[in-house]
């Protein structure tokens, strides 16, 4: 993944509460492989009528450019899909501006290069009220944690560890190893110490009459 | 002075970056048929499994209830993820395992999950087993790629939240409408950035299963974790399971886990209470869990309410077909589905049959039991026919109608009265309407053929 730390685009606002992941990407698509794209599940149910049409007056289906996402609290609540990031991001989405984002869909965001940007509540009304007469340009700024949608200028939260992941597009497991020997010291540790917390031989290896293994 | 929190950190923190976030090791890792994109991931960089000996798979995501699977990509799931767990040498509790059930379900009942442990799953109810006393919570595919790797994730410690329940539940009312009671509270982020533990002697009094309840539904207010200090029943329900430790070893354990409760004066981030008398049965009204009421009150009125909550609460109105001001007992329902990883273990099993036992259903409905243990106990004590008799289906164990994922599904405009945790717009189908409520609440419904009180319904009998 590579990393970003500025970013020009379209801002459109998405005027909902609690946007769930099972709305962001409705578990029927989700046995897709990525390699087909997730952009066209996005939002889908809202997106699309029943018979497949496009909704016009959606606000995604009438600004196919759109880069940012202004919208309202909870974003993001419910399942730990990371499809609902794969979803936004094939969109084009790189940012979601909003008062609160459900904890495992933000850290999911951080690790394919999405944005969580937290801003107060005032302010997304702000931006979404202006947003209703229609997209505008946007330019988030990681550095700063200041983004700019027509001429609105955004404070945004953003935890630390996160800010440096997406701006050096960083792989954890990469930076994990380089731990390699501390984890095995752990490791040694715990089995020395704890070895209840493995689980019982008996049960991970053979079987018995009672707990057939398959 | 410590919280239950800091020790289970302290003892699982490998290394601490200068940033804050800990990396830690993980004692258990989950997999089910969604963790394809880990697997993924994982073979696109040329990595191994680390431990296989920690890492566990289960179908249940899709895993059919009745018959064959419904399609050939369902089948192609629960494959792949057979494929996955046999090349890298993971036992998988599959379609034809005895063991087998949804994981939230399986761990604690094959006595993987433990007190004291860290639990890792690719699915956001892996606070379930923070009933332990466990560090649980769930995680996305990138973190299962991460975990799969390497036996670690990185996490920045959550702040603390102590929930303290006091006092007597009353008759019909349980771990769920504790839930559901906080959540309507505190609102579906109200404990958002938190680990939240739960104690008081409302908590304390629950038994596993009703403690395995109230954790998992910790996500549906906003918290990752869940737990509750591990105490006697925790090790009295752990004792003689496949997988948990024996003999010496346990006593070991048990004498470990019983320091691992929060010390008397150790201070949380945040402190919540509620009072077990003022919680009545509760239902949810609209689209979120956050929306729900005792079920004696009438549909909300966003005329009363302001701003994005008055659109928010039309729009899930209008989604629910639901008018202002009706009596919620009035709201007609068209099924009922008693399952999923929050409700469905024997204990939920047995609530639900208590009010049914005798009576007819006025709907149809599903009753998947949370595993192949849950079903065949469930039999063993006839609860089985006391469904059938009802009218009701008695069906295989899955994710089933909680997410629709294997075919199971309601349909659109349809009303489902649900044990289930998550009333999202679509989640048990394209345009289905939910309900949540406890598994007795379900069976009130099933006899009412619309929303109803369980209370009534439970006089002269014994409630399980
Ligand atoms: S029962 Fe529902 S919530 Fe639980 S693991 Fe399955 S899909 Fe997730």
């Amino acid at each position: 993944m590579s990393g970003w730390s500025r970013h020009n685009g379209t801002a459109v606002a998405l005027d909902l509460e609690s946007v769930d992941t099972d709305q962001l990407i409705p578990a029927r698509f989700m046995s897709t492989p990525r390699s087909e794209g997730y952009g066209g599940f996005l939002l889908h149910d809202l997106r699309f009528g029943s018979d497949g049409e496009a909704l016009a007056d959606f606000p995604l289906n009438n600004t196919p450019e759109a880069s940012v996402l202004v919208t309202r609290r909870n974003f993001g609540s419910g399942s730990s899909r990371e499809a609902a990031v794969y979803a936004l991001v094939d969109f084009g989405i790189r940012a979601v501006i909003a008062p609160s984002f459900g904890d495992i869909f933000a850290s999911n965001a951080v690790n394919n290069g999405l944005l969580p940007a937290r801003a107060d509540t005032a302010t997304v009304d702000s931006l979404i009220g202006y947003l209703a007469g229609g997209p505008a340009k946007a330019h988030v700024d990681l550095d700063r944690g200041m983004a700019e949608i027509g001429g609105v200028r955004v404070r945004f939260d953003l935890d630390a560890v996160w800010r440096e992941k997406l701006i050096n597009g960083w792989d954890d497991i990469d930076l994990t190893e380089q731990h390699r020997p501390a984890i095995s010291d752990y490791r040694n540790w715990r089995a020395e110490s704890q070895p209840w917390a493995f689980p019982a031989e008996r049960a991970a290896g053979s079987s018995t009459d009672a707990q057939p293994s398959k | 002075m410590r919280t239950l929190l800091d020790k289970l950190w302290d003892d699982h923190e490998v290394l601490r970056r200068d940033d804050g976030a800990s990396l830690l090791w993980v004692d258990r890792h989950l997999v089910h048929e969604g963790s394809h994109h880990a697997f993924a991931k994982l073979k696109a960089r040329g990595g191994r499994v680390a431990e296989p000996g920690l890492t566990y798979g289960v179908v249940d995501h899709y895993a059919p209830t009745r018959g064959p699977a419904a399609s050939p990509a369902i089948v192609r799931m629960i494959q792949t993820l057979e494929r996955n767990t046999d090349a890298h040498g993971i036992l998988c509790f599959g379609l034809e395992d005895p063991r087998q059930g949804i994981v939230h379900v399986v761990g604690p009942e094959q006595g993987l999950t433990l007190p004291g442990l860290l639990i890792n799953c690719g699915d956001s109810h892996t606070s379930t087993h923070g009933a332990f006393g466990a560090l649980a919570f769930g995680i996305g595919a990138t973190e299962v790629a991460h975990v799969l790797a390497t036996q670690t994730i990185w996490q920045k410690k959550p702040k603390s939240l102590r929930m303290t329940v006091t006092g007597s539940l009353g008759p019909g009312v349980g771990a769920k409408d504790i839930a559901l009671a906080w959540i309507a509270k505190l609102g579906a982020d109200g404990a958002r950035g938190h680990a939240i533990e739960y104690t008081g002697d409302a908590v304390t009094g629950l038994s596993m299963e009703g403690r395995m309840t109230l954790c998992n539904l910790s996500i549906e207010g906003g918290a990752r974790f869940g737990m509750i200090a591990p105490d006697e029943a925790t090790f009295d329900y752990i004792a003689g399971r496949p997988f948990a430790p024996e003999g010496a070893d346990l006593d070991r354990a048990v004498d470990t886990w019983r320091r691992l409760p929060s010390d008397a004066g150790a201070v949380f981030d945040r402190e919540e209470t509620m009072l077990a008398t003022d919680i009545a049965p509760i239902v949810t009204w609209g689209t979120s869990p956050e929306d729900a009421l005792p079920v004696t009150s009438t549909v909300p009125d966003p005329s009363r309410l302001n701003g994005s909550e008055a659109d928010r609460a039309r729009a899930a109105l209008d989604y629910m077909g639901l008018v202002p001001g009706r009596a919620l007992t009035d709201i007609q329902i068209d099924q009922v589905f008693i399952g999923s990883c929050t409700n469905a273990r024997i204990e939920d099993l047995r609530a639900a049959a208590a009010v049914l036992a005798g009576r007819r259903s006025r709907v149809p409905g599903l009753v998947s039991p949370g595993s192949h243990q849950v079903k065949a106990q469930a039999e063993e004590e006839g609860l089985d026919r006391v469904f059938t008799d009802a009218g009701l289906d008695w069906v295989g164990s899955g994710c089933s109608m909680c997410v629709a994922m294997n075919g199971d599904a309601v349909e659109s405009g349809k009303r489902c009265a649900s044990t289930t945790n998550r009333n999202f717009r679509g989640r048990q189908g394209r345009g289905a309407r939910t309900h949540l409520m406890s598994p007795a609440m379900v069976a009130a419904a099933a006899v009412a053929g619309r929303l109803a009180d369980v209370r009534p319904l439970l006089e002269g009998r014994d409630a399980a």
